[in-house]
């Protein structure tokens, strides 16, 4: 029986209404006269505490509430992928076109398209027994997605009849029907699932597949695995956004969910126009083919922001559960996070620091405990992983504050934006003394396999370079460079190259957006060669700037822009010319 | 969106600060336009903030100094606030409430919007990339503005940002047809004196009848400072998305926004975030922010430049935090360089354009722009470096490399960065001028730019 209430007092999203007392916890509830869109978040006695998903201006004590008997859900079928929701899974496309270039309230609309016809081939047969999240078929939803029609996890089984033969259906048509217990269920290709309850999955798997990114900081030194977590603080104008675009843009996994949760309304548009252009660099499709977005910009009603977090690693999971690896991007945490005190307050919760509420800690690790890689639910078997990488913005920059501390003790790989590195352009700013990554050990073994045997150790050389540095800058600082023997001087000039040659990447260049993982290890080894023949010529009586004015070394510098992907004999034949250049110097010394 | 039923009179129960509580409230709307009769028979105006049992907790914009309990009416209009607008604003000054100021008759309006208008859908917006050539090197070479940004000036107390707004609002009207483009001015508890440089510069550049003033002054009432930008911004969405014209909006100074913003919050009793501003700083920022843009099919663009001055020359402070984090880069006003008199004192490794990127190139600028300046970047960047070092160890210790980092970072502040206020300079001086800062450099040390380029535009000694 639904909830049929008034009004009776209004402030900004909040709304209190009585006569509720056949309401739920977090029920959704349509308020006012427009039918604006809620969700239940307290009850007492008979009064419900409701946040508004959409303005309230203009609502009024008085006007009727009415529950749905549902908890906030989305629509899990095909037609997600290349769509632009706001926070609760409503179409922008379909909202602009009921209320322009302006988003209007009150408006209800279909989350895809339920009269688009797929082609649906049958995986099962009439009288197979089935249980919840087997799949029943598949159908092409998008050139780069094969998407597969699964009951929904909390069907009961059965036994399956009326299953329609090879075809083209609309998302209404009854594909099938299941008998238990004389009770008959129909099965269509979608079904709806609440987005603050986790999908459920048979098993969960250690990552130990690294998620590949073609950023060189991330893949090399700081990795994230498939089903880990991850969290890129830093201050404005470190460039966070531009990073997880290029994660978004180049990770390696099957589909992509970018939630923009409170940030800029042109870097949602940003997305749209670019990624349709953008190709796939494994399988030469167009972005927009694997890609989601939730977008609730921060002028947006800040309740669907709290929302649109749930929405989109709903989605995840969902495209999880037919075997996909999942990227989830959120931009920014830190906005979600703030709409959740705003909300408090308003209930006028005992705040803990900074005026967050007290459960911030707890939401977060929930919000975060969603990612993983699994063995999902039901028949056939089929591993699934979802990546969580969430942005936080801390305020002034500064990283002790509530939200960078919480998350920190939920994730595993940290990157760390550094402001002095984005104010000298040194981009992706990521400070490599401030960012970790609890995944290295896991999949250096995929590296060792993959790549090369050596990789583990070139790397912890390569970083041992920029850690000696980092110490010996200190004494820069106060005595000069001209203090430190020639060999610190080279550990200086090496740092540099590994700096601009290696961690630097511009994400704006054809060429350097996304570079292979073979060309981030052959690109660290030369600088690692160079490194060891340089201090061996030192040690053979060369002089610095011999070793310093090597014709190698600008080439070094620009090789990450100047050679391709698939143009590695180019760099092999820079590691020859390196050796040939350093045995000229030594050369020159020892006949002296 | 307008509420219904209309016209009522209730008493006013209690006064605090801004707000008054009215009672036997019976058919009020949250956020609908309040007007407040006194004893005398003068007239406030103020909105509705809270309303429920029987109360709605009202802000009145003028303040409420002289207000009484008895005798005082609070009267609900039926409707939430909105700004008559016309083509006829064009040429006008209006105070901060969006009335008319400058003697002249109400404009005849064309039609009444709400002033908090509604977000933008992002999927209808169009990606800004129109570059605006202001005139002054640093902006148009290292932090490029585009048609639909929202750019900020940060500045601090006693700076140059006014002149430096009023030169990129009459620079940047000059180019292109002078028929679609127009300034709107909001002035927010500036002094006088500031509000009147912007308005005769203005004048004496011609551009005063293509623009908008609104003006509420340090003395004008507080909460009125709610308003001002919503009228502002309501007006500059008119002119460009109705009537298809580039509005350049400059907004100052927005610390006094927030100012007034947290006095409201702090009558209200609201639990405070950083520094007792409200919890919902951003996303109420962000409200006016984000209504900057260019929406497809549609002629025109809103273009920001709000200016805010940073208490304590402090970026962390939590206004030029948040605004920073809603706008499209920001213009970073240094006091050093203000201190040794360069004029536009901007500190660009604290400054950016994100929108730059695609504003410039072939087509735009020119094919280099965006590598040159990553060069003029990377390499003032480093002299700052070295100037602090040959603080320390002297110029005696220095390499060869360093001295001639030295000797770039003053080329870039006398040459590159000095302006007068009425120089205006165009893309191509601009990006010469650049070159000879990168060809300071020998060429191996030129890593962010390609060979071919470095052949087509190095200046060899």
């Amino acid at each position: 029986m639904a909830a049929q209430g008034r009004i009776v007092w209004v402030s900004g999203p909040a709304v209190r209404a009585d006569g509720m007392s056949d309401a739920k916890m977090y029920e959704t509830v349509t308020v006012g006269n427009s039918k604006l869109v809620g969700e239940v978040i307290r009850l007492t006695g008979d009064v419900a505490f409701i946040q508004v998903y959409e303005s309230t201006s203009g609502l009024k004590p008085g006007e009727p509430v009415v529950g749905t008997g549902n908890p906030l859900s989305v629509l899990l079928g095909p037609g997600i992928i290349g769509q632009l929701y706001d926070g609760i899974q409503r179409p922008l496309r379909e909202l602009s076109k009921a209320s322009g270039s302006f988003i209007g309230r009150g408006i209800t609309t279909s989350a895809v398209d339920m009269t688009k016809k797929y082609h649906f081939v049958p995986t099962v047969s009439n009288g197979d027994e089935v249980a919840a999240g087997n799949i029943i078929g598949t159908i092409q939803e998008t050139d780069l997605i094969e998407h597969s029609i699964m009951l929904s996890p909390d069907h009961k089984g059965g036994k399956l009849s009326n299953l329609v033969s090879e075809g083209d259906y609309d998302l209404e048509t009854v594909l099938a029907t299941t008998e238990k217990d004389g009770q008959s269920v129909d099965v269509k290709m979608y079904h709806k699932w609440p987005v603050r309850k986790p999908r459920p999955y048979n098993k969960r798997h250690d990552p130990t597949v690294p998620l590949l990114t073609g950023q060189r900081v991330i893949d090399t030194f700081f990795p994230i695995a498939k089903g880990g977590t991850g969290s890129i603080p830093g201050a404005f104008g470190t460039g966070k956004t531009v990073t997880l675009h290029q994660i978004a843009k180049w990770a390696d996994s099957q589909v992509v969910v970018y939630i923009g949760c409170g940030e800029r309304g042109n870097e949602m548009t940003e997305v749209l126009v670019e990624f349709p252009h953008l190709k796939d660099p494994r399988s030469g499709k167009p972005l927009m083919d694997r890609t989601v977005l939730v977008a609730n910009t921060s002028n947006m009603p800040v309740a669907a922001r709290e929302a649109s977090i749930y929405t989109g690693v709903t989605i995840a999971e969902y495209y999880r559960d037919m075997g996909k690896d999942v990227v989830l991007v959120a931009d920014s945490t830190s906005r979600w996070a703030e709409s959740l005190r705003e909300m408090s307050g308003r209930l006028e919760e005992m705040p803990a620091e900074e005026g967050y509420p007290s459960y911030l800690a707890s939401r977060l690790a929930e919000f975060y405990e969603r990612a993983g890689r699994v063995q999902a639910a039901g028949s056939p078997d089929r591993n699934g992983s979802v990546t969580l990488i969430g942005a936080v913005s801390p305020s002034g920059g500064d990283f002790t504050e509530p939200v960078t501390t919480h998350t920190m003790r939920f994730i595993k790989t940290f990157w760390a934006l550094d402001a002095k590195l984005a104010y000298s352009r040194h981009y992706p700013s990521i400070n490599w003394m401030n960012s970790y990554s609890g995944y290295l050990a896991d999949i250096a073994k995929w590296w060792s396999e993959n790549i090369s045997e050596d990789w583990f150790n070139i790397r912890s050389e390569t970083y041992g370079i920029l850690q000696r540095e980092d110490t010996l800058k200190e004494i820069v600082r106060l005595l000069g460079p001209e203090a430190l023997p020639d060999e610190e001087k080279l550990i200086l000039e090496v740092a540099r190259m590994i700096k601009i040659g290696l961690l630097q990447q511009n994400s704006f260049d054809d060429v350097d957006t996304y570079c292979s993982p073979e060309k981030q290890f052959k690109l660290m080894k030369l600088l690692v060669d160079f490194y060891n023949k340089g201090q061996q010529a030192l040690k053979e009586g060369a002089a610095l700037s011999d070793v310093r004015e090597l014709g190698v070394v600008s080439i070094l510098l620009k090789a990450r822009i100047d050679i391709k992907d698939d143009e590695m004999p180019k760099l092999e034949q820079l590691e020859k010319d390196m050796h040939e250049q350093f045995k000229s110097i030594s050369g020159v010394k020892v006949s002296n | 969106m307008t509420a219904e039923g209309g016209v009522q009179y209730s008493k006013i129960a209690e006064i605090k600060g801004p707000l008054v509580v009215v009672d036997d409230v019976e058919n009020a709307a949250f956020d609908e336009l309040v007007e407040i009769e006194t004893t005398e028979g003068e007239r406030r105006l103020g909105k509705v903030l809270e309303v429920g049992n029987g109360k709605a907790i009202v802000q009145v914009f003028e303040g409420t100094t002289g207000l009484s309990i008895s005798g005082t009416n609070a009267k609900f209009v039926g409707k939430v606030m909105e700004m008559p607008v016309s083509k006829e604003v064009l040429g006008r000054v209006f105070d901060g409430l969006g009335r008319p100021k400058d003697g002249l008759p109400d404009p005849i309006a064309d039609k009444f919007v709400d002033i908090n208008g509604e977000p933008m859908n992002p999927e209808q917006r169009e990606y800004p990339k129109d570059f605006i050539q202001t005139g002054v090197s640093v902006i148009d070479g290292l932090m490029t503005l585009v048609r639909g940004q929202k750019l900020p000036i940060f500045s601090g107390s006693g700076m140059s940002h006014n002149l430096l707004a009023a030169q990129i609002a009459r620079q940047a009207s000059v180019v292109g047809k002078q028929d679609d483009f127009a300034v709107v001015f909001a002035a927010i508890g500036v002094q006088y004196s500031e509000a009147e440089y912007f308005r005769r510069s203005l004048e004496e550049s011609g551009a005063l009848k293509r623009s908008v003033l609104f003006l509420n002054t340090a003395d004008d009432p507080a909460i009125e400072r709610i308003i001002t930008p919503r009228v502002a911004l309501t007006v500059a969405e008119y002119l460009a998305f109705e009537l298809g014209m580039h509005v350049l909006v400059v907004i100052t100074d927005m610390t006094n926004y927030a100012e007034a913003l947290r006095e409201i919050s702090a009558a209200r009793e609201e639990v405070p975030g950083r520094k007792g501003y409200p919890g919902y700083l951003y996303t109420d920022l962000s409200t006016l922010y984000e209504r900057a843009g260019k929406l497809n099919g549609r002629k025109g663009s809103v273009t920001q430049v709000p200016i805010l001055s940073m208490p304590s020359d402090d970026i962390t402070h939590p206004i030029p935090d948040l605004t920073g984090y809603i706008t499209e880069g920001q213009i970073v006003v240094g006091r050093d360089l203000f201190r040794q008199g360069v004029y536009p004192p901007i500190n660009i490794l604290s400054s950016l354009s994100r929108l730059m990127k695609d504003g410039i190139g072939e087509g735009s600028t020119r094919d280099d722009h965006s590598e040159v300046s990553n060069q003029v970047y990377d390499a003032y960047s480093r002299s700052q470096e070295v100037r602090a070092l040959a603080g320390i160890v002297g110029k005696a210790g220095l390499t060869e490399i360093d001295l001639k980092y030295l000797e770039l970072g003053d080329t870039f502040e006398k040459e590159f960065l000095t302006q007068a206020t009425d120089e205006n300079r165009t893309i191509e001086e601009t990006l010469t001028l650049m070159w000879k800062i990168v060809s300071k450099l020998p060429k191996n040390e030129i890593t962010k730019i390609k060979d071919k380029h470095v052949e087509k535009y190095y200046q060899e000694e």
